[in-house]
């Protein structure tokens, strides 16, 4: 017998909402709740004056970036677009060493003058290409650190392995706004030359993301069947060539969502940089707020705000999922 | 005159034993897997090793290209004494080829970059010298037509081909194989035995560690039988599968036969 089963509107919602007394109540609750919150949204929707998001959108973009220069940020987005696509075309590992350290070169160059171009101050960035610049800038840092702490973890040296461990374990057992705080009072302490705000910012969250890239990078690492580095010893590759053609494009391979996700919550995690008075999305809404003309419009500039990270993260997450699925 | 002593010295180097394993010991720990185990194997001799599971087969011919340390005895392969010296190990590496029950192919190389990889860093061949030579290992092992494809859409059988071809892409002088057919499919086994008795015919120096009593009593020159970590029957392949003087042969005879 093959009944289609067809439920009637009224009959579901009697069946399912108010059967009983206590599902009666409860329905007529959430309702309510319900009721108020859309109600109140529309009220604040009506009201809302979104002036403050299209009066200020290229503070929001870019931050107080000379407009002149508006030129670089272009160039800036060009760089990774273009050191992907020859690292697709040309498959070759040699070529990660020689175009990151030059494309990180370059589009320090670019964002901070110098060599022909214009100086533009740190304090004038700001916005969306802060937020950016910081978490792409310390996760390029970050990884060659937490490459090697994760190599140094497993090393067979008890004092390479031991600093590494601690190193590791310390890091992670800190909040990450207290790295912050101590990267900006203690960095100018140790270090004999001055250092940006920014660039101790950054600095700081190298140092915190290094430890759980480390971590990522050694359970790859870990997973690797012991056959793999036999099998190339066997062959005659020495310890270091193993490790290069052997071991690390596979354990790389294998924690990659993992480090897009770690890459998630750093971008997120930029946000705290505007404690120390750097103009990133959440700085830059920030002092947009505290402008007379402005005041009280908190409600549309942390809506857009949000969306920002929102649509980052989420788009991320997403590009995250399908490498996952097209490795296995 | 020179000739005869030409022909003398190299009567000399072709009896000299191409791999000599003197009174071997390890311990993994406090456990004892290698009592004094003594093996000689001439030039192009093949050798088939037995021994019930655990009796220290896999970890013996592990030590003869250094993937196992030891503790106590002397190894020397090809003159070249195996010891904690870094050149000495390399050089052993390159001269001693080894195949693996698990294949342990790179399932991020083609097949063909699986064979090239070595000859390429090791040997410092060129991208083509090195093509051409994997290309015609592949051939050799009939795998040339998926050359191009990855590990992973092989079958077991032609998996433990292209680990054959790898390990003679650097052209080793030896070549070690450890339960080569363990974990295949009884219906690939024997493309992998045709493989490595087609090598033996050409005159490669063998150590193979088998349960395989058909290809042991065809192809091996002797069959060296071990328990508990020691060498304990060392003679040829007729005699010990019809006459095994030790009663622990007998028993394990018994077992797979
Ligand atoms: N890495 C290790 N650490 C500790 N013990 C080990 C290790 N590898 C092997 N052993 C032990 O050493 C003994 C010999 O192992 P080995 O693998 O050499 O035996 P085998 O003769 O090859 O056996 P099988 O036929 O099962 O492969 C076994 O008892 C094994 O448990
Ligand atoms: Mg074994």
């Amino acid at each position: 017998m093959n009944t289609k089963i067809t439920i009637k509107p009224v009959r579901w919602v009697q069946k399912n909402l108010f059967n009983t007394p206590y599902n009666t109540v409860l329905t007529i609750l959430c309702v309510w709740v319900l009721w108020n919150i859309l109600s109140s949204l529309f009220s604040w929707l009506s009201q809302s004056e979104w002036a403050v998001i299209s009066e200020n959108l290229r503070l929001f973009l870019v931050g107080r970036f000379p407009e002149s220069q508006l030129w670089r940020m272009g160039a800036i987005a060009l760089i990774p677009i273009l050191i992907a696509s020859t690292l697709v075309v040309r498959r070759s590992q040699a070529w990660n060493f020689v175009l990151i350290p030059l494309g990180l070169a370059s589009i320090t160059w670019l964002a901070n003058g110098g060599f022909g171009l214009p100086l533009i101050r740190s304090s004038l960035w700001g916005g969306l290409f802060l937020t950016l610049f910081a978490a792409a800038i310390s996760t390029a840092l970050a990884f060659p650190l937490g490459l090697l702490l994760a190599l140094g973890r497993r090393s067979e040296l008890p004092v390479i392995r031991g600093i590494s461990t601690i190193y590791i374990e310390l890091v992670r057992g800190l909040p990450l706004i207290g790295i912050l705080f101590m990267a900006q009072v203690m960095l100018p302490l140790v270090v004999p030359f001055r250092l940006d705000r920014l660039l101790r910012a950054i600095l700081g969250l190298t140092f915190f993301n290094a430890a759980y890239l480390a971590e990522n990078i050694r359970s790859g690492l870990q997973s690797l069947p012991l056959g793999q580095s036999e099998a190339a010893r066997s062959l005659g590759l020495n310890s270091i060539q193993t490790l290069r053609f052997i071991i690390l494009p596979q354990a790389l391979r294998l924690v990659i969502p993992a480090i897009v996700g770690q890459f998630i919550s750093l971008f997120k995690d930029t946000s705290l940089l505007a404690l120390f008075a750097l103009f990133e999305l959440t700085g830059i809404a920030r002092s947009i707020l505290s402008q007379p003309q402005f005041i009280g419009r908190n409600g549309e500039v942390y809506l857009f705000i949000g969306l920002i990270y929102w649509m980052f993260c989420f788009g991320l997450s997403q590009f995250s999922k399908r490498l996952e699925v097209r490795s296995s | 005159m020179t000739n005869t002593i030409e022909t003398a010295e190299n009567e000399i180097i072709e009896n000299q034993p191409i791999l000599i394993a003197h009174d071997v010991s390890k311990w993994f720990g406090k456990f004892q897997v290698l009592r004094n185990a003594n093996l000689q194997v001439k030039a192009g001799e093949v050798v088939v090793i037995m021994g019930p599971s655990g009796s220290g087969k896999s970890t013996f011919i592990r030590t003869f290209n250094a993937l196992e340390p030891y503790q106590e005895g002397r190894i020397t392969i090809d003159g070249i004494p195996l010891t904690e010296d870094i050149q000495n190990i390399d050089q052993i590496r390159r001269d001693v080829g080894m195949v693996f029950q698990q294949f342990n192919l790179f399932p991020h190389l083609t097949v063909l970059e699986n064979v090239t990889l070595a000859p390429i860093q090791v040997r410092k061949f060129t991208k083509p010298q090195a093509n051409e030579i994997a290309r015609q290992l592949l051939d050799r092992v009939g795998i040339l037509e998926q050359a191009q494809k990855y590990p992973g859409k092989l079958s077991g059988g032609q998996q433990q081909r292209v680990a054959i071809a790898r390990a003679l892409a650097m052209e080793p002088k030896i070549m070690l194989f450890d339960e080569p057919t363990s974990s295949l499919d009884p219906e690939m086994v024997r493309e992998v035995l045709d493989v490595m008795r087609s090598l033996a015919k050409s005159g490669m120096t063998m150590l193979v560690v088998t349960h395989e009593v058909g290809f042991a009593r065809e192809v091996a020159d002797r069959v060296v039988f071990m328990d508990a970590g020691q060498v304990i029957e060392d003679t040829t392949p007729a005699e010990f599968f019809t006459q095994p003087k030790e009663a622990r042969s007998k028993l394990f005879l018994s077992q797979i036969l």
